[in-house]
């Protein structure tokens, strides 16, 4: 797979966009369990990547999520901020510059541990985990954008039965159940546009 | 957002309110004195409730002792982004950078308490964890 600049800028505003219009919807999601920042949040954090355009499109596509992830660090805030920044930083480093499927496949795989790792947590907590882990099950067995874009919004769906014991939502203990979890969300909307973006193609 | 320096470890606190942080700051200064570095931070970028990890970096810089630093943090966010921040010092001083699980006010009451006296860096946050065991 190889994604030229205009493909890189595409991607950039591509997953900006999903952020920022979806932002209110985030922060709604966010009051019931959270703090209600977390729209915001992302928001901020997508604009301050946007505004590192052009120069983002011009570096090759490792480095350029490795400077995403980096800008998400510092800007979102939150707990989101070293989760998703550090989703990004991994995915760049552990990328070659002209990727294969396989060779995204297992970066996604390695950014997915050191989300784990960041946050002390698996699936099954009602997390972004909860979303990245069964999108990339998808990913990894061949699915198309559309399988992997599916896959990401019903296991996003599939968090608000769930009961949170990790981060914030945790403190709410048994009334986190019924409220769909705003990290799962943000990371399906992300995956959504990324995959939309790059035209995932199905193997078998 | 700091001022002392010694040979003591240092005491960073890390609230998502900056009136908690400086608050805490202050009980630090009026109880235990000037005989430890000491440094907070709180509040997203654009000054709302939330931590950040340029503005946790600046605290370790100002507090920064040869015997380390020690970290004391509120909500789940704040312990994220210090690791964060931790991870992105140089190796040399990451290595003598802690986050301690410890109720932010009180754990750094204590931890600066044992630092005062020129106690390790283990030693200080052993004392402030004490809360938590």
């Amino acid at each position: 797979m190889s994604l030229d600049r205009a493909a890189r800028e595409r991607l950039v505003r591509a997953l900006a966009a999903s952020m920022i219009e979806h932002a209110e919807e985030l922060t709604s999601l966010d009051q019931a369990i959270g703090d209600g920042d977390h729209g915001l949040n992302m928001k901020r954090g997508f604009e301050a990547v946007l505004a590192t355009l052009p120069g983002l499109a011009d570096k090759s596509l490792p480095e350029m999520l490795k400077a995403i992830g980096m800008t998400l660090v510092m800007k979102v805030g939150g707990a989101s901020g070293p989760l998703v920044g550090t989703f990004f930083m991994e995915l760049g480093k552990a990328l070659p510059e002209q990727p294969t499927r396989a060779d995204l496949v297992a970066a996604a795989d390695k950014a997915i541990g050191a989300v784990k790792l960041r946050g002390r947590s698996e699936a099954g907590q009602k997390t972004l985990l909860d979303v990245l882990v069964p999108a990339q099950a998808v990913f990894a067995s061949g699915g198309d954008a559309r399988a992997i874009a599916a896959e990401a919004a019903q296991a996003a769906d599939r968090t608000t039965p769930m009961l949170a014991t990790r981060g914030r939502a945790s403190f709410l203990g048994e009334r986190s159940i019924g409220h769909m979890d705003p990290g799962s969300r943000s990371a399906s909307l992300l995956i959504g546009a990324a995959v939309a973006a790059l035209e995932f193609e199905a193997v078998s | 957002m700091s001022n002392s320096s010694s040979g003591n470890v240092g005491i960073v606190i890390v609230s998502h309110s900056s009136k908690i942080a400086e608050g805490a700051a202050d009980m630090v200064r009026q109880m235990v004195g000037n005989a430890v570095p000491l440094a907070w931070t709180g509040g997203d970028t654009d000054g709302g409730l939330g931590t950040n990890v340029a503005g946790i970096l600046e605290a370790i810089e100002a507090a920064w002792s040869p015997a380390g630093v020690a970290i004391l943090v509120d909500l789940g966010g704040a312990e994220t982004n210090s690791e964060m921040a931790l991870e992105m010092l140089a190796e040399d001083r990451r290595a003598r950078v802690v986050v301690c699980n410890a109720p932010v006010v009180e754990g750094a009451v204590i931890a600066a308490t044992e630092s005062s006296g020129g106690s390790s860096l283990a030693a200080v946050k052993r004392s402030a964890e004490e809360f938590y065991a």
